[in-house]
């Protein structure tokens, strides 16, 4: 029953994804796309807790904090492309 | 039932409502009409989902193997404090790269003080600034 529960909220996630996968390639602007890989980044964090319960390991523990840490630069890296036109600026240097 | 059951289920209804959350929070995402009001679903519910699913799988590990897990403890404060800010970031660089709002939102009062002639003076004394630190 536990095991059934869990991969149905694993489906959830998948279906959160796929919807979030038509955001990120219809959207209109660049922010909308960044906006939904950010998510779909935090719900493959989720998806990788639940499935580390499912297999009863904690070798995925680690997958999770590397995720979040990816899919924060990688937000951050791009909003500053948005806004700037750059990601990396330096003082003094262009 | 045991103390390790009815903490094993609670763990994987948290799991449960996390899931249904992140489902709302995408359906947010496909529904809403532009990107301000799309961050809102993308930051606030998606932040509860994943911190309601983190904490069942912390729960879990506890009662089951009775093994506090450091890590997703981190994982927790690391996502509860990092969305907010991606999701301000990503808003800001949307509203400077001028992305326009929806059709029916109302008054824009940010639009004047950033657009709207006073760009010109920042921009001039953001420039004079710069000048002598460049040569």
């Amino acid at each position: 029953m536990k095991e059934t529960i869990l991969l149905l909220a694993l489906t959830f996630f998948m279906i959160a994804i796929a919807l979030l996968l038509y955001r990120v390639i219809v959207g209109p602007s660049m922010p909308d796309r960044a906006i939904a890989l950010d998510t779909i980044g935090v719900n493959l964090i989720s998806a990788i807790a639940v499935v580390s319960i499912v297999l009863s390991t904690k070798a995925f523990l680690e997958a999770i904090l590397i995720l979040g840490i990816l899919a924060f630069i990688g937000t951050i890296a791009f909003s500053k492309y948005i806004e700037r036109g750059v990601i990396v600026d330096r003082k003094g240097d262009s | 039932m045991t103390v390790k059951e009815i903490l094993e289920w609670a763990a994987v209804l948290l799991v449960l409502f996390g899931s249904i959350i992140s489902v709302i929070s995408a359906f947010g995402l496909i529904k809403l009409p532009d990107v301000y009001t799309r961050s809102h679903a993308a930051t606030k519910s998606s932040t509860l989902a994943v911190l309601s699913c983190l904490l069942g799988a912390f729960i879990y590990f506890w009662s089951h193997d009775g093994y506090v897990s450091i890590r997703l403890i981190l994982g927790i404060i690391f996502v509860f404090i990092t969305a907010p800010v991606a999701g301000h970031l990503v808003c800001r660089a949307a509203y400077r790269s001028r992305v326009p709002l929806a059709e029916n939102s109302g008054e824009d009062e940010l639009k004047a003080v950033l657009f709207d002639g006073d760009i010109a003076a920042v921009t001039t004394e953001a420039m004079t600034k710069e000048e002598p630190e460049k040569q």
